[in-house]
């Protein structure tokens, strides 16, 4: 089985367009949404929920009242400024470390599990796919996308499918890690912009210190065709190679708020065709992964 | 006032409306706390100033105090450490240096060192200061860097925050303290789908906000809907334009192109400053 996750570093480039184009291309493909902070995919995919998992990724401290006599330990020793002078858990700093929990002298504080998200396993029109919803403002988004992988493996295993497909977030940080870290390609889908290439480049670097071959692919490279042959000759220089260059239509849009991918809704499409051809040489590149990596 | 920019949705164009918001006004302190992907600097081609690491404690273990007990490794929430009959390996990356390990430690076995995770840099663009972070690549951990961002906040200034997109820590570690959010978004639905969840996260917080509908023209009505119903201010819209879009990948910040905009943004600083009451 073989793992495929579509990042970019700068947000906004096309990641879902392309993930969810690839399903409807893909024959028998798992589909794992791990942007879990503002996952987007289920508006094109449309997923039917099958089962329903709580998340508790975080603890938080409570202060039992009854208990406190106020010295005000816990305030000093909390990293997180977490604890307020009227010595209550602010929930958006705690961040379950416990510490207070050991140094309260009266035995006051405890920590609880709190249900942070929700990871969904689903069926789609084009086969299964896992998600999840953190729950606004919470944190720890990294282990929820652990959660989503483990549920697609699951899944894959199950349907035998060869291939698990991961829409990531933006950035670079927990979450991103967590969707790259063992997968065998990365594309990172971006656009001919000054952030586009700055952020492609802290992207393809994320994946070359853990080691996973990279991909690029530039959406929409006709809006500036200068910057589109700066990323060309960039990736040439750094032996990556550039598998697409999707030009830029107002018709993604209009799929969009069809609640349909780009292929379904506009088959013929330059983008569509482009996005196909994306499609092909990916598939080819992970059926002889081997040799590559 | 400190306003913060944000977005659930990447690209919406959260960086394109501080750059330019902070360009129309005066006595700007602009933070970039977006320290994955830092893109402020490169619309504003700041002169830099000072260049800082940014480091946060984690532990080290004095092997010959350690009796391998393993109460650091049950204590830490996060598994950064991992305790064996013979050896102690701690994980920089999982560690949130909290300290716990250090205070239970029944041997006193285990001190703080510092571990590098990004970099502080201070730039000016004319009379606008600049402050920004950079993650370093590999590191999981945007927080204490953006911390060390906001560490720089000149409270006597206009104080505009650039967001990471997204809803958790990043987002939270950014807003906490703003007087004021400018929610940028797309008329799409992802742009509508995720303009719903960063308006649950400040309504939690119980921050003012306001929205900022960028590329309008394009897609459908729904934000527009979403707003009235909800009742929340539209401060400006932003057209989808090509040129607008042209400039933009240039690295230009297109007020400074398309001067009618200057006012428009320097109103939305303005009518910001009204909702607040500053």
């Amino acid at each position: 089985m073989k793992q495929l996750t579509v990042l970019s570093g700068k947000g906004g480039t096309g990641k879902t367009t392309i993930t969810a184009s690839f399903a409807v291309l893909a024959k028998n493909a798992v589909v794992a949404d791990c942007d879990v902070d503002a996952p987007d995919l289920h508006m094109l995919l449309h997923p039917e929920i099958i089962k329903t998992q709580e998340f508790k990724g975080s603890k938080l401290a409570v202060i039992d009242k009854t208990k406190c006599v106020e010295c005000g330990l816990c305030r000093e020793k909390c990293r997180f400024d977490a604890i307020t002078e009227n010595f209550e858990v602010d929930p958006f700093s705690c961040e379950g470390c416990s510490v207070c929990t050991i140094i309260c002298p009266v035995n006051a504080i405890t920590l609880t599990e709190r249900i942070s998200g929700h990871a969904y396993i689903s069926k789609t029109r084009y086969g299964f796919m896992a998600h999840a919803m953190l729950s606004p403002g919470e944190a720890n988004s990294g282990k929820l996308v652990t959660l989503v992988r483990q549920n697609a493996k699951v899944l894959a295993e199950k349907e035998d499918s060869d291939l698990i497909m991961i829409d990531g977030s933006p950035g670079i940080g927990c979450p991103v890690i967590a969707s790259v870290t063992g997968v065998d390609v990365g594309l990172v889908v971006t656009e001919p912009t000054m952030s586009g290439i700055h952020d492609l480049k802290r992207a393809l670097q994320l994946l070359a210190h853990f080691d996973v071959p990279s991909f690029v692919c530039v959406n929409m490279y006709d809006i500036n065709k200068n910057n589109t042959e700066k990323i060309e000759s960039f990736c040439k220089e750094n032996s990556v190679e550039v598998v697409g260059k999707i030009p830029f239509s107002p018709k993604v849009t209009e799929a969009m708020v069809n609640g349909k991918t780009i292929i379904e809704y506009s088959p013929r499409s330059a983008v569509a065709k482009e996005i196909e051809v994306v499609w092909e040489k990916i598939s080819v590149l992970m059926s002889k992964k081997q040799s590559f990596k | 006032m400190i306003v913060s920019i944000v977005s659930g949705k990447g690209g919406t164009g959260k960086t394109s409306v501080a750059v330019n918001m902070a360009l129309s006004i005066r006595n700007v302190q602009l933070l970039d706390c977006d320290v994955e992907e830092p893109n402020a600097h490169l619309l504003l081609h700041p002169k830099i100033s000072r260049i800082e690491p940014v480091y946060v404690p984690i532990p080290s273990v004095n092997e010959k105090l350690c009796d391998h007990c393993g109460k650091c490794s049950k204590f830490c929430q996060y598994n950064a450490i991992f305790v064996s009959p013979e050896k102690v390996l701690i994980f920089p990356e999982l560690c949130h240096s909290c300290s716990g390990c250090t205070l239970i430690c029944p041997k006193k076995a285990i001190a703080e060192d510092k571990h590098k995770i990004g970099t502080l840099k201070l730039a000016s663009a004319g009379d606008l200061e600049l402050v920004y972070g950079e993650l370093e690549v590999g590191e999981p951990l945007a927080v204490p860097v953006i911390r060390e961002v906001k560490r720089q906040i000149d409270k006597s200034r206009n104080v505009i925050l650039d967001s990471p997109p997204g809803t958790s820590c990043p987002v939270i570690e950014t807003v906490k303290g703003s007087d004021f959010c400018i929610l940028v978004t797309e008329p799409t639905p992802f742009g509508l789908h995720d303009l719903k969840i960063t308006v649950q996260v400040l309504e939690d917080m119980k921050i003012p906000f306001g929205v900022v509908i960028n590329r309008a023209g394009i897609g459908d009505k729904k934000v527009y809907e979403y707003c009235r119903e909800k009742n929340i201010p539209i401060l400006l819209e932003i057209p989808f334009q090509r040129k607008i879009a042209e400039l933009y990948s240039k690295g230009i910040p297109f007020s400074l192109e398309m001067l009618e905009w200057k006012e428009k943004f320097e109103a939305l600083f303005n009518g910001t400053r009204k909702l607040v009451g500053k």
